[in-house]
This record gives structure tokens, sequence and C-alpha cells, in this order.
């Protein structure tokens, strides 16, 4: 549809064209909020993060022992599935693959759960390989709860939905199950790249 | 979860057939969409324009019509540094076509059938998928009692202004409180502050009535009100919010 279509009078608001963005993204340098409830406030002393499912040992860590792992400094761009895109935005976490280290599993898919019941769903192959984080700061400031805090889900190569906020552990699991916005309506997968927001796209 | 399989949302060419001023900022675009498949109240679609030599840009905008209305309206708010909502508050006339596909978003739903009692609290524009549900309501003659607690910088830019009261002058289920956060009137008598938890406590029923809350407008209200919900002893489950970041619309 719309294949030789204009809008009248739309010229739009040209921006430096060395910007590469993926396809109908524009350039944000604000940090845009969004979420499905109010925003979950659990204390540090009562979180902990899990690993689960089809795994030999559930592994768990407070969030002390969490804080104590190996953590790496990630500078990229996101993407949100509302348009906006924000570029060389600075973030701390921890590698999915630390969490992971020794973990002998079969499964092929994660299921990412969340304090507010939120969840996200992602192939095992998309958080390995030093693809994903748990991040715990952003700019070099604690990451603010409104903003998932005190850590959310990093995958910035996908949608930033699937960057699930106020993460509390990942489920491995042999078959993919969507996610909360996945059953609603958005793309199970959501790669900006080929603007993948919704079913079918 | 689903039972039919992912289907396309494509793509479609919308006629302007009317355009209503509601606020000297906000405009209402009244649209003839030749194929659309309906929404649920609280929806909204997302807006493709295309300049003469391909440059696209897309935005998202609450649907304010009922799922009952005919015409598709989405009601705009201009954004000064703005790329989509001036053209769209500005520029675009009767006759002329608007791209757009949706509806998008299961979540921030409401269908009378789910019941209430309902609060809705909404801020500046965020009252535009509010407005869906209460349009969404009347249509179907539900008696949901319903409050609508809704903050506008002043008397001037409440949007729906008018019809919010006719709907309320002839149900008795419906009220709409407002706040005023900038100026009033001479000689108002409403709420004159930023919504907070007092204001809360007073409107949005007790949480034993266990009611559903919608809450939409700029993040900064949105956080408030959720918070304050929850504060009060509201079921953080029957709180579902929308946000309108400080994005460039």
């Amino acid at each position: 549809m719309g294949e030789g279509f204009f809008s009248r009078g739309f010229r739009g608001r040209r921006r430096n064209q060395d910007t590469a963005l993926p396809p109908g993204q524009y350039l944000e340098d604000g940090f845009p909020v969004l979420s499905a409830g109010p925003t979950p406030r659990t204390p540090l002393e009562e979180w902990d993060f899990s690993v689960v499912g089809e795994v030999d040992e559930p592994k768990r860590w407070t969030w002390e022992e969490f804080r104590a792992l190996p953590s790496e400094e990630i500078t990229t761009d996101i993407h949100c599935v509302t348009k906006w895109s924000k570029l060389n935005t600075r973030w701390e976490g921890v590698s999915v693959d630390t969490l992971l280290e020794g973990v002998d599993t079969s499964a092929e898919y994660i299921t990412a759960y969340c304090d507010g019941d939120y969840t996200t769903n992602l192939p095992l192959e998309e958080v390995t390989g030093g693809k994903a984080w748990v991040a715990y700061a952003y700019e070099g400031e604690p990451l603010e709860p409104e903003h998932g805090g005190p850590a959310r889900l990093f995958v910035p190569h996908l949608y930033f939905w699937k960057s699930a906020k106020w993460v509390r552990g990942l489920q491995l699991i042999a078959h993919d199950i969507p996610g909360f916005w996945e059953g609603l309506g958005y793309h199970n997968f959501g790669d900006p790249w080929r603007e993948q927001r919704y079913w079918g796209d | 979860m689903v039972a039919v399989g992912p289907r396309k949302l494509l793509w479609r060419l919308a006629e302007v057939v009317d355009v209503v001023p509601e606020t000297p900022r906000t405009k209402s675009l009244v649209l003839d969409a030749p194929g659309w498949e309906g929404h649920r109240a609280g929806q909204h679609v997302d807006v493709r324009l295309t300049a003469e030599d391909g440059y696209q840009a897309q935005r998202s905008y609450s649907i304010a019509s009922a799922p009952e209305e005919e015409r598709l309206v989405l009601t705009v708010d201009r954004l000064d540094d703005g790329e989509v909502s001036p053209y769209l508050t500005d520029v675009l006339t009767v006759g002329d076509r608007l791209e757009l596909r949706g509806p998008i978003g299961g979540y921030f739903v409401w269908d009378a059938a789910d019941g209430g009692p309902l609060v809705l609290v909404a801020g500046g524009s965020g009252v535009v998928p509010l407005m869906a549900m209460i349009r969404h309501r009347a249509a179907v003659g539900s008696d949901v009692p319903t409050r609508l607690l809704y903050s506008s910088r002043s008397y001037e830019e409440i949007i729906y202004r008018e019809e919010l009261e006719d709907f309320a002058a002839r149900d008795g289920s419906l009220e709409a409180i407002h706040t005023l956060t900038r100026s009033a009137p001479k000689g108002w008598d409403g709420y004159d502050r930023r919504i907070d938890a007092r204001m809360l406590s007073e409107v949005a029923w007790t949480p034993e009535e266990r009611p559903l809350a919608f809450v939409c407008g700029p993040t900064p209200l949105v956080e408030e009100v959720g918070t304050a919900l929850v504060g009060l002893g509201h079921d953080p489950g029957r709180v579902k919010t929308e946000r309108f970041g400080a994005t460039g619309g």
C-alpha cells in the first residue's frame, strides 16, 4: 500500500544523513519511558537474580553477589519500537555469558522474567556470544527505577522492549513461548534493521 | 495467548473527512479508512508521512473514537519542535490522504465487559485513549461507574471539555474531575495543582472497591500516579499505564 503515494506538503526534518538509523526510526536525545504498569520498587536486600529451567542446577545471586561478578562497559545505540533511537548510550552490566558460565543446557530459548509480571522471550543464541547483558548502570549512574533499575536485561541489537526492565531471572526452555508484548501483537523476534515491529512484519 | 496466527498490519490510505480544532494546540482528524477492521478502546495507530523524494517519518497516535463509530478519529497535540505533529495539525486538510496502520497495542485497552469501577487518569493529550474508552462506554450504554481525573495546564487546554460535560450531565455514573496546573479562570473551584496521592485518595475509589485504573500522560505524571495508587493500596496488576515520553512527535 502507498506505492507512489506522498504526503502533500510534507518535507520532513532532515537530519545528518551520515547517521544510520534503522528504517522508520528517528533520533531522540532524551530517554523516553515506556512500561505497562506502575514502576516496581524491589529493595536491593530482597532482590536476587536466578537462572532456572532446563539446567542441571539452578543458579541464584543476591544483589551483592551479582555486583561482585565481572562486569563490562558497553557503548551502543538503542532502538525503541515506538520509533525513537538513541545513539552512543553507555551502560554497565554483567554479560549473560558470565551468568550462564558452567550451565549445561539443551534449551534453545529463554524467557526473561521480571518484577511486575513482565516477560520477554529470546532465542538463547541471541543473548550469548557477547550480545546481551544484565545492566545495572546507565551513563555512569545506577539505573533509575523508571528505566528498569536496579537491573534490566540489555539486548541492544533488538527493539528495546526485549531489554526487559526490572529483570529477575532467565528461564531456559526448549520451546519458544511468546512473552508479554510478543503475545499482544508485537513481533516475536524484533530486529529493528528488518523493521520487525508487529506480528507479520 | 493468541488463537490466530500472525497477521501483517498493512499500511492503508485514509482520507481526511473533517478536521476539528479541540484546543489551541490540538486538533482531531476525522478519517475515512476503507477496510479498517476495527479496534479496541485504548489502542493506537502508526502514521507514516512520505515526502516527494521518498523521505519518511513515522509516529504513533492514540485513537480517540469508540470502536462503534463509523469514522476513525485521531486527536493530535502539536509539539512545536515535532516533525510529524505540526504537519498533521497545520498542513493536513479535508480531502488529504494519510497513511496509517493498526490497531496496535493489546494491553492498554478497555471493553465494557471488563467492568469497573473505572478510574481514568490523564495528563494533557494523554486523555485521548481514555476518551475512546468513555465514548465506547457511552456507545454501548454501559453504566460502569467511571471517574476521569484530568490534568491540564489551563482551562483552554482541556481537550473534549464540552463533550465530557455533556456525558457527565446525561449520565450520573460518569464524573469528570479536572485539575488545572498553570492557570485557572476566575472563580475556578476545582483542583489547581499537579495530581498527587491526596487527590487520588479523594477521587480514585478505594482499594476495596478494586477499581481498574488507566493512566496516560507524560512520564512524570504517570510515574507519580502509578506510585501513588500502589502506595494507597491499589493492586498494581489493575493499574495500566501508557506514557507520552519526551518523544519528538
